[in-house]
Parts: C-alpha cells; structure tokens; sequence
C-alpha cells in the first residue's frame, strides 16, 4: 500500500505539471494582455500602459513569464491577481471556493442521496411503467439546457411566488450595518455544517456497527437533536438572522442543481444494481426467505454501491469548478464567475490559478477513489 | 482468365453468408431496442427534428418567400410590432428583430445534426484507435495514453471552452472538433480502452497473431469492430455533449455563428424577454425545449443502446 502511494503519488506530481503546462499555454495564447482593459481610457497614456506592463512581467520573454508561474505555483501564492491587484491568486481563490464548495457539495450529496434512493426503487421495478416514467423524467431534467431551467425555477419560485430571493449571495440592505463580515459568517457555518454532519456520521456509523436495538430511532434523534442545538446556538450569537439570510439565498441553486444532476447518480445505481441482481449470492438471499426490501437495500444495494462512490468522489471533486452557469444565472459569486471573469478581463493568473486548482482536486480525489476503493472491496489489494 | 475467375466466384458466397448473419443480428438487436421503450421515445424525437431540419430548405424554396422568412437576415413586413405574437403567417412568431422563428428553429436543427454527428465521429474515431492501440501494446504506450487521457478528462469542459473561445473565432467545426478532440482523448479512449483489454486476451487475436498478422492489421481488422458496438453507444452520448456544448456557448455570445438554438435564446436575453415568460413565451421556450429534447432524445437513445450493447443488463 505504501509503496503504491508513493508511486501515485509522484505520478500525480508529474500530471499536475503536465497540466500547469498546458492550462498556461493555452491561456496565454489570449491576445493581448491586462493593459488591454485600459485601451479606451483617453486619461491613461501609452507610456503608463507599457508600464503597467512592466511591472507585471508582461514584456518578459514567455517562457521566462512561465517559470516565474511554476515557482509561484509551488510556493502557494500561485502569483499576484491582475484585477485584484495587490491580492494573490490564492487569497482570490481562498475568498471565493468556499461559496462555491458550500453551495456544489450540498447540492451533490443531495443529488447522489436521492438518485441512489431512486436507483434503487428503478432497478427493482425493471420493465414497469414507474422505470419508463422515472428514467425519462430524470434524463429529461439531467439533459435540460440548465440556463433555460434555472431560470424557469427563478421565475417560477423567486418572481411570481417570492419564496425566495432571486439571486446573489446576501441581502445588501441586511447587511448594511452588521457588525460581522460576511465571509467570517460564512466560515462559522461551514464549520457548524461540518461539526454536525461529522457527529451524525459518527453516531450513524456507531449505531450499525453496534446493532444497537432502535438504531433508527437514535439515527433520527440524533440529528434531530443536532440540528436543534445547532440552530439555538446560532440564535444565541445574535447572528441569527444574517446566517439565515445567506441560507435562503442557497436554497434554490441548491434545489435546481439537485433535479439537474440526480438523474446520472439515479442511472448509474440502476445499471450497477441489475449486473449485482444477477449475482448467485442474490438467489441464496431470496431463496432463504428474506423479504425482497431486505434483499434489495441489504445485498443487492450495498454491492453496487462502488461505482457510485467513485461517482460521488469525482462529482465533489469537479464541484470545486462550481457551474459556471448556475453561477452567473444565480449571480452567487464562486470559482465559476471568478474564472469567467478572470478570462474577460485578461487576468491570467487568476484564470491559470483557477483551472489548477480545480486540476489539483481532481487529482486528489483519484487517488482518494483508489484508496476508499480498498475499504469499499476486500478483494482489491495493491 | 479461369484463375480469375474462381475467387469472384467464392467472394459472393462468403459475403452473402456475412449479409445474411448481419441482417439477423440487425434484426434482434432492433427488437431488443423496441423492447426498452425509452430508446423508441428517444428514436421518435429525433426522427421529428430530422424532418423539421430537411422540411426547411423545401419550405424556403417553395412557400417561403426569402426576404421575410430567412432565418438570419428575414424581416416580417407584414407584422406592425415586433416581437409579433404567433399568427397564421408565422406559426411561432417573430423574434425581437423581425425574424420568424419557425423558420430559425428549423434552419439550425440541421446544423445542431450536424456539429453533433461530426463531434461524434471525431471522437469515437480518436477514442476506438487510442483504446485498441493503449490495449494491443500494453505498457509504455499504454501508461503515456491514459496519464494524457487522465489530463484531458482533468480540463473542465464548458470552462475550457469559454476560454477557447476567447483565443480562437469557434463557430459550428471547430467547435465540433475541439470537443471532438477533447473528448476522444479523454473520456472515450478510457472507456474503449477497458473494452479492448477483454478483446485482446481473446483467442482469435492469438491466432490472428500466429497467422503472421501485424499489429495494424489485428487492430483495424480484429481488435476495432469488436469494439464498434460500445463506440456507436458513445457516440450517442457525444452528440448530447456536443449540442448541449454549443447551446451555452452560444447562449453566452461565446460562438462566432450566424443562427442555432443557443443563440435565439440569447436574442432574446439581449432583447430582455427573458423573465417576461408569459408575455413572450415564443421567443424562449421553442429554443429551449429543442436543445432539450433533442439532448434527451439522443441521450435516451444511448441507454437504450447500452441496455443491448452490455450482456450484463439483457434481462433474465
């Protein structure tokens, strides 16, 4: 196992360059460059364009341009924001990906749960009008051309019945004078979300290891209990009302993305649940006498479940790019905007920075499929 | 002359035994894809924009007069204001510039056909010769190929192409080609390349390789049509990319074209109809359900491929 690590990993370095390389390049090959923004501004004379150009590094040869790039990669800085300027790409990035994880993880998590839940029911009910209507209905959403839809689901619950509000991250006029910056709000929820998803896990993970009698009453209690304590420290703080107002706003990109992406998840469970169901392991369960729900959330599910779980970990890992078209239709402000508008104002660096990061997640979460592949499957050794 | 004679003679016979072997599997396999339902759903959609898309050079050449119903540079005389609701003259209206939108609808379903099927081609091309290859010779080629197939698959796709788009004028080809490259590379050659693996430890690969067989010739004539099967599916699913692709693009003003589906929507967002959907239902929802169902369509044709294609998913 450690030497396989070992060697995956040096691979995942070589890959990572391979593709600092190219994202760069192409990205570079943009005519023009920063100073272009400036173009049309009769108050800005050439010799104050040139040096904007010198003091970036632009007039340097590219390659020269290139391997300052790569050592500000490995540094962590991952060089100096054009458009930010004097912020580094990775405090730009710092600032932005927890918008667009909070927003693309939850909206994940959601879509795998229910389309498993779906998958299921699909696979056991083979050939029937409810898989015709489920699979056409599910790949119908998964194929919507999503700018369409997300605005259909603006119009539909932000406009005509104002449920919710129709864009962005915050209520400016809430937020006009609150004593607390947004991102630092933002940060607490997060860890609130992560504390609370973490002690549910657990105690989910202790109640079935241990076939505690009335597992499901303590699962639910659990987070019964969680969410209660949670939301009564929140009240406590007096920054209630802000959390909230971000919430509300997180709702329905969160419902959209969740019918937009159920249907792969829903597929890919059904396909996987029909070769498990052929299995004579199946046969043995029914012929024992087990109840058919028992056989298909028991022996049949928890078998294909793998490439699921691959699935889940590449969605998490791509939700890091966030969409960059629910993003700009529902104005939120992640990595999808920031790199659309990183590439329309000739940010370079922001716009590279953006695309390895998203590269490095990728990577990362290969090799996490790798190596929860070894707990998921017996059989796999390295 | 009698030496010629004699294979011509045997030809014919051999051919026909191919003719009548493929006829029956041709058939079976239909059966098989009328028995899943979803693919025949898919099948009738698609058929219906077929006809939309060759219904339209007949319409412009007979009944539609070119100065008013031209899909690019039309302009209905006969309607007062514009954007003008739906009528007799205009089934769908016109759209903010006075252009009839039956007739744009029409017109770009055939380039949509067309970027798909070339976007298609363009990749199962590329992934079926990367996976038999990576699969033949193993090794070095192998890990080159898929650490490259890897990188590819790392680029996030609808992100990569804005960018592009801001280097290079895209229209419909070279659209059709960048994510026919990006794809073939990437995800398909992934895929075909596992399929291959289960072709080449076949017994008739050794003997074809017994029989003095090169490695072209036990790729393209042995290894690549036992993996056709599983690139037509692909190809299915290249062609929703593909249209859903040029759909945002276009819909963003990424996209150097003249008319498609993504770009009357966008029309419209210039215009500002856009949240008026009730008022001016015809200038957005034709559009979008035409990418959408022809994405579905295409897509539910795959599955219902793949429920033939995959002897793990025929039914018990």
């Amino acid at each position: 196992m450690a030497r396989y690590l070992i060697s995956r990993t040096l691979q995942i370095l070589l890959t990572l360059f391979a593709f600092i390389c190219i994202v760069y390049f192409i990205v570079n090959a943009q005519p023009g460059d920063i100073s272009n923004v400036y173009a049309m501004n009769p108050e800005l004379p050439p010799d104050a364009r040139e040096r904007l150009q010198n003091q970036f590094g632009l007039n340097e040869p590219l390659w020269k341009q290139f391997l300052v790039y790569v050592r500000n990669v490995f540094t962590g800085s991952f060089g100096v924001s054009f458009s930010f300027y004097p912020r580094t790409v990775a405090d730009v990035i710092a600032e932005r990906l927890p918008r667009t994880v909070a927003l693309f993880f939850t909206a994940t998590v959601f879509s795998f749960y229910l389309g498993f839940l779906l998958g299921k029911i699909i696979a056991w009910r083979r050939g029937g009008w409810t898989e015709y209507a489920t699979t056409i209905g599910g790949v119908t959403l998964y194929t919507v051309f999503t700018p369409w839809f997300a605005l259909m689901m603006i119009w539909l619950f932000a406009f005509k019945a104002g449920w919710f509000p129709i864009g962005k991250f915050l209520d400016p006029v809430l937020w006009r004078d609150a004593p607390i910056e947004a991102n630092t709000l933002f940060g607490r929820m997060m860890l609130t979300a992560l504390a609370l998803s973490i002690i549910v896990f657990v105690v989910f993970v202790i109640t079935t290891r241990l076939r505690i009698a009335g597992a499901r009453l303590i699962q639910l209690g659990s987070i019964v209990a969680g969410v209660a304590v949670m939301l009564g420290a929140w009240r406590l703080t007096g920054h209630g009302h802000l959390a909230w107002d971000i919430v509300n706003h997180m709702v329905l990109p969160v419902f959209t993305l969740t019918l937009i992406s159920f249907a792969g998840t829903m597929l890919l469970t059904r396909n996987s649940m029909l070769e498990t169901m052929r299995e004579d392991f199946v046969l043995a369960a029914r012929a024992k006498g087990l109840p058919e729900k028992a056989v298909r959330d028991k022996h049949v599910a928890r078998n294909a479940l793998l490439p699921v779980v691959t699935s889940l970990v590449f969605s998490l890992a791509f939700a890091v790019d966030g969409g960059v078209i629910i993003e700009s239709v529902f104005s939120w402000p992640g990595m999808g905007q920031t790199l659309v508008s990183a590439a329309v104002a000739e940010d370079l660096p922001l716009a590279v920075g953006a695309f390895v990061f998203v590269g490095i997640f990728v990577l990362l979460a290969h090799l996490a499929v790798d190596v929860i592949y070894v707990f998921l499957d017996p059989r796999i050794r390295y | 002359m009698a030496v010629d004679v004699a294979p011509q003679d045997a030809a014919p016979s051999i051919r026909k035994v191919r003719l009548t072997l493929f006829m029956r599997s041709l058939r079976e396999n239909w059966s098989l894809f009328l028995g899943t339902r979803i693919g025949v759903i898919g099948l009738v959609i698609i058929i219906f924009y077929l006809v939309l898309a060759l219904a339209h050079p007949i319409l412009m050449n007979t009944v539609w007069e070119e100065r008013v119903y031209d899909p690019v540079v039309g302009y209905a005389f006969d309607e007062t204001r514009q954007p003008a609701p739906p009528s007799w003259n205009h089934l769908l209206g016109t759209d903010p510039l006075g252009r009839d939108v039956l007739s744009q609808l029409m017109h770009s379903a055939r380039t949509e056909f067309l970027l798909g099927l070339l976007a298609a081609i363009v990749t199962v091309t590329i992934g079926t010769t990367i996976g038999a290859v990576a699969a033949y010779y193993g090794s070095v080629v192998d890990t080159i190929l898929m650490r490259f197939a890897d990188l590819m698959v790392m680029m996030p796709g609808i992100s990569i192409l804005i960018v592009l788009s801001a280097l290079i004028g895209v229209g419909h080809f070279e659209l059709a080609l960048i994510i026919g490259i990006l794809s073939g590379f990437g995800g398909a050659s992934i895929l075909l390349k596992s399929q291959a693996l289960s072709v080449v430890v076949k017994p008739y690969i050794e003997a074809a390789r017994a029989a003095g067989g090169g490695p072209l010739h036990i790729i393209f004539v042995h290894i690549v049509p036992n993996l056709l099967p599983l690139s037509f599916l692909y190809m299915m699913f290249t062609v929703t990319g593909a249209i859903f692709s040029e759909a945002i693009l276009s819909f963003l003003g990424l996209l150097d074209v003249r008319m498609s589906w993504g770009l009357m929507i966008h029309t419209t967002e210039a215009a500002g109809y856009l949240l008026q959907v009730g008022a001016y239902w015809w200038l957005i929802f034709p559009a979008s359900l035409s990418i959408t169902l022809l994405c579905t369509s295409f897509y539910l044709v795959g599955r219902a491929m793949d429920e033939i294609v995959n002897p793990r998913l025929r039914r018990l």
